[in-house]
């Protein structure tokens, strides 16, 4: 072994991960669990407070622009499109991690390969007038990844796309969604994965080239290119990441590069940093064991690493923001969990990056997400809830679910699915809305708004009452078509992102013998579950217009609703999930990926219920579907824990992209003292977990807060005012006004 | 188990109850109550007209919420007045017990009552019942008779009963400004509660108006109408004579 491994792997103990790429060996032989409270926990050092200062005036300052600071219209971002860039560029070594995503703090980078038009809307859209040569450039001599699915959709594809029966489709934007195993630039330096990938394209094939060989092995040489680039990039910054990290600001460092080499060439939908918490523990922990480091210099490290995670930007044009509004970028990274061994791998670093919440105020980026399980240290689950409480910006994501599936090295890579770290990838695929679906199903295939026939011509119901069976019987056949083309859709996109905007500087830190998923949706659920047992359990009318079209709907009686706790209703939740699952995975799906769905909108439960118009269970048109798995507005008759269980219900392995579940409290509701809603928050958690529930985002505040803050943005108190959403967090003050109230209308749980 | 199948009369439930007892509670709201408190804030509960459920049907729904409560929560009974259907509410109880899960009642004790066979009901439920959380309204009995109608010498009895027969209870004083906190009453309430021997924590409850829309629902005319939710200051002063 080279001088320089020893150097850097100086006190690691094991073998395998020394003989192969393999993070979470080093991380299993080496992570030392912690099981003590927070009293270890060091305050901001000056530099951080300075630094976190610079970056608030800047966010400021972006605000005050309308939410973009700066725009650029020249240079097409890449690994070493700019010189380094600094929050202050007089004062560069106050900043322990540094590199960002162009010259200037915040200033969104021009990013053309998911689409031309789409980067020059991002830029007019704000007053931006993008250079006229790159116009030419892409629209004349260079195929992007937007050009290539509109040159191969197919009309019925198109139909579904404009009648939002599927929105949010990544054919606009990058997808996201892959999470590089960023470590790995620390723990082997770029020298050494580059071995690797030329070892792998070495062993490429039997030299029969078949498309898939062929693929590969150009993928591969990207790949090797994309490592090349990201030394170059360190190397601005005066960084040598050939080799591994020797210490714990190089740890940090280096892996900060793996991400930044990620943001600087994608700008997917969800740009996640992943499971790095109890890995860069190791790190720091032989640091503080030698002497070289303090708590103090230790928690300044992963307070520069996170303020860099809450500089990420893109830019978007407004269709998008409309479906994920609040700018997020899904930085997603974990803390947490349970080794497959049993042992916790709570270290002192999860502790870290949850008091970044502390040192540096509230925030929506990074995603922090606790992988819990009841099993977790006690301390750990109660710093965890006082920081919900204090801040509202964590979401919670079962451990003891996940961990069977997925492992015990399992990154998030958006707001709540999972993807094994380094090894798998997911093509992310939005998602159908299953209310229109129903709709379509009642109406043989005719838009309500348009009129259009886009499902297939199937007889629609003429009755004036619904029957449920012969309802049931026509929305699975529209369902079978529904998921086809779907399915479908997503095939094409995935061929063409893979063929025109290839995600090389991610991939190149992922294994070449990549599982993939499939990652499909479902919108509108708790409307279709409550509008079948409207049908099936009371009376529905339905109310036609002059051409005899269904538009209206009118329950007579009372009927059981999903979040009750009721199995009548759930049990038509349990059925939804499994037999949508069942059409998708009839399909083919491209590269042999493996299908999954969710049941997670974010906060475009705005927009697609603006596209669905009147629903049996009393829902009216335009009104925002409810987000996520979350039960329907006002359905929740026995408080939380009963709406809890209802979610609970829906199992897990039907819907391994996740099942969102978005919940608020009243402070005053939670107990009488920080001490008691801290305990009793903890078995909110441990029960609804228990009960094998998937995912969880706790907010702890009242009404009147929302209401305040909507009123008055310019309040100094809400700057850093953060929400949980349907899989992720936001800035409340940074949602339109429409989305402001939709999150105020929704059950805030206010028992008094 | 001597109570045969009493049925009872059920308001709401609501699984998820953090200060009606300790810990994480299952509240089962009954209906009907003789009291007519001028503040109260669910005038909806008074009529006995709920929806009715056995015993047994009861905890089978109850039994459910039990992965949230480990050693910490249980179940609440409160109303309406629970004591007014002081049968099935010991029979609810009993089964409770059985599986081993906490039990409170959340009463303003105004049934309670020394008739012999009333009593030996009574005492039964106090054998299943683990803590006691009691309004008391008013210290003066002519001030508690305006404020709910009737008198309080049997609310401070049991109180006593309580205290002497060793079972926990919470006190509670909802504090409306300008009724109920005058300063020799609260000074009478803290005597009172210095001389009982069980009382494991004191609360104050203030006075607040989110009960007022349910008034004007039911067509009965706020009697509190224009009295103001108390301030801070006002409530510290009362935990202070109080001594929390």
């Amino acid at each position: 072994m080279d001088a320089v491994f020893n150097e850097a792997w100086e006190g690691f103990d094991g073998r395998l991960w020394k003989l192969e790429v393999n993070t979470r060996d080093f991380i299993q032989k080496n992570y030392r669990p912690y099981d003590g409270d927070e009293s270890f926990l060091a305050p901001p050092t000056e530099a951080t407070n300075y630094l976190w200062d610079k970056v608030q005036r800047y966010q400021k300052a972006e605000r005050a622009k309308g939410g973009i600071l700066d725009m650029e219209t020249k240079v097409v971002s890449g690994l070493t499109a700019y010189g380094a860039g600094y929050i202050d560029e007089d004062h560069p070594e106050m900043e322990k991690i540094v590199g960002l995503q162009t010259d200037l703090p915040l200033k969104r980078a021009f990013m053309p390969f998911g689409g031309i038009k789409m980067a020059e809307q991002a830029c007019q859209s704000h007053g931006y007038t993008p250079d006229p040569e790159l116009h030419r450039i892409f629209n004349d001599y260079i195929t992007t990844h937007n050009q290539g699915v509109f040159d191969a959709y197919t009309p019925e594809m198109k139909a579904v796309r404009h009648n939002k029966i599927i929105t949010g489709l990544p054919d606009t934007y990058g997808r996201g969604r892959i999470v590089g195993d960023y470590r790995r630039v620390a723990l082997y330096g770029i020298d050494f994965l580059i071995k690797q990938k030329k070892k792998d394209f070495a062993n490429c094939g039997d030299g029969t080239m078949t498309d898939d060989v062929i693929r590969l092995r150009e993928e591969l040489a990207k790949q090797i290119r994309a490592l090349e680039g990201m030394k170059k990039m360190a190397e601005i910054y005066g960084c040598d990441i050939s080799a591994p990290a020797k210490n714990a600001r190089e740890a940090v460092q280096w892996l900060y590069f793996g991400y930044l080499a990620a943001i600087k060439t994608q700008n997917g939908a969800a740009m996640s940093v992943g499971r790095v918490s109890t890995f860069l523990d190791i790190y720091i922990q032989r640091d503080l064991d030698r002497g070289i480091l303090t708590e103090q210099e230790a928690q300044e490290l992963i307070d520069h690493l996170v303020m860099k995670f809450r500089m990420v930007k893109f830019a978007r044009i407004p269709s998008y923001n409309e479906l994920f509004s609040g700018d997020p970028v899904w930085a997603t990274l974990e803390v947490g969990g349970v080794g497959v061994d049993g042992r916790s791998m709570v270290t002192k670093n999860d502790f870290r990056f949850l008091h970044t919440l502390e040192n540096m105020g509230p925030s929506p980026e990074p995603n922090l997400t606790v992988l819990y399980s009841s099993a977790l240290p006690e301390n750990f689950k109660k710093y965890a809830s006082k920081i919900s409480i204090d801040t509202s910006s964590v979401q919670y994501e079962n451990d003891d679910v996940m961990k069977p599936v997925w492992g015990d090295d399992y990154s998030i890579c958006c707001c709540v699915s999972a993807t094994q770290t380094g090894k798998e990838m997911q093509f992310f695929g939005a998602r159908a809305n299953l209310a229109k679906c129903l709709l379509y199903a009642i109406n043989g295939g005719v838009d309500a708004k348009t009129r259009e026939q886009v499902g297939p011509m199937m007889r629609p119901i003429t009755s004036e009452y619904l029957d449920y069976y012969e309802v049931v019987d026509k929305f699975e056949r529209m369902m079978d078509w529904l998921a086809g083309v779907y399915v479908n859709a997503l095939n094409l996109i995935h061929y063409m992102h893979d063929k025109y905007f290839y995600e090389a500087a991610e991939m190149a830190l992922i294994d070449t013998d990549v599982r993939r998923t499939f990652a499909t949706g479902i919108a509108g659920f708790s409307h279709v579950v409550d509008s079948l047992s409207a049908i099936k359990y009371a009376h529905v009318r339905t109310i036609r217009d002059t051409d005899g079209f269904a538009l209206h709907y009118e329950a007579e009686g009372d009927f059981p609703r999903y979040g009750n706790d009721d199995d009548r209703a759930d049990d038509i939740a349990v059925w939804l999930l499994g037999t949508f699952l069942d059409k998708i995975k009839k399909h083919h799906t491209y590269r042999n990926s493996e299908p999954t769905t969710s049941i997670l909108t974010i906060t475009s439960n705005v927009v697609y219920g603006k596209a669905t118009s009147d629903m049996p269970d009393g829902r009216k048109a335009g009104e925002p579907l409810s987000p996520g798995a979350n039960p329907s507005y006002g359905a929740e008759k026995n408080g939380l824990l009963a709406s809890l269980n209802s979610v609970a219900k829906l199992p897990y392995p039907w819907a391994l992209d996740g099942i969102s579940n978005t919940q608020t409290i009243n402070p005053d509701a939670l107990g009488h003292n920080e001490q008691e809603r801290i305990d009793n928050l903890v078995q909110v958690l441990d029960g609804y977990f228990d009960q094998g529930a998937h995912h969880l985002n706790v907010n702890v505040f009242g009404t009147e807060k929302l209401y305040d803050a909507m009123e008055h943005p310019e309040k100094e108190e809400y700057a850093n005012f953060t929400i949980r959403v349907s899989g992720y967090a936001v800035k409340f003050i940074d949602l339109t006004r429409e989305q402001q109230l939709d999150v105020i209308s929704r059950t805030c749980h206010n028992t008094l | 188990m001597s109570e045969n199948n009493e049925t009872g009369r059920v308001h709401s439930l609501e699984t998820f109850g953090l200060v009606d007892g300790p810990g994480v509670r299952f509240v089962v709201f009954l209906s009907g109550c003789n009291m007519r408190c001028r503040f109260c804030h669910n005038p909806e509960t008074w009529k006995k007209d709920g929806e009715e459920w056995t015993p047994e049907k009861l905890w089978q729904r109850v039994k459910r919420y039990r992965p949230y409560w480990k050693d910490n929560g249980g179940v609440t009974v409160s109303g309406g007045e629970p004591l007014l259907q002081i049968g099935f509410l010991t029979e609810f109880f009993a089964l409770a017990k059985k599986d081993g899960v906490h039990t409170a009642v959340d009463t303003a004790g105004q049934p309670f009552c020394s008739d012999p066979e009333w009593m030996r009901k009574f005492d039964r439920l106090m054998q299943v019942t683990d803590l006691f959380i009691l309004d008391i309204k008013d210290m003066d009995p002519e001030g508690h008779k305006a404020l709910t109608g009737v008198g309080n010498e049997n609310i401070l009895a049991m109180a006593r009963y309580l205290s002497d027969n060793g079972k926990k209870m919470w006190i509670r004083h909802v504090l409306v400004p300008g009724i109920t906190d005058r300063e020799e009453d609260l000074i009478a309430l803290r005597d009172l509660i210095s001389s009982l021997d069980t009382v494991d924590r004191v609360e104050i409850l203030p006075y607040h108006t989110l009960g007022i829309m349910k008034w004007e629902e039911l067509n009965i005319p706020y009697p509190l109408d224009g009295v103001p939710v108390p301030t801070k200051e006002e409530i510290a002063r009362a935990e202070k004579i109080l001594g929390i």
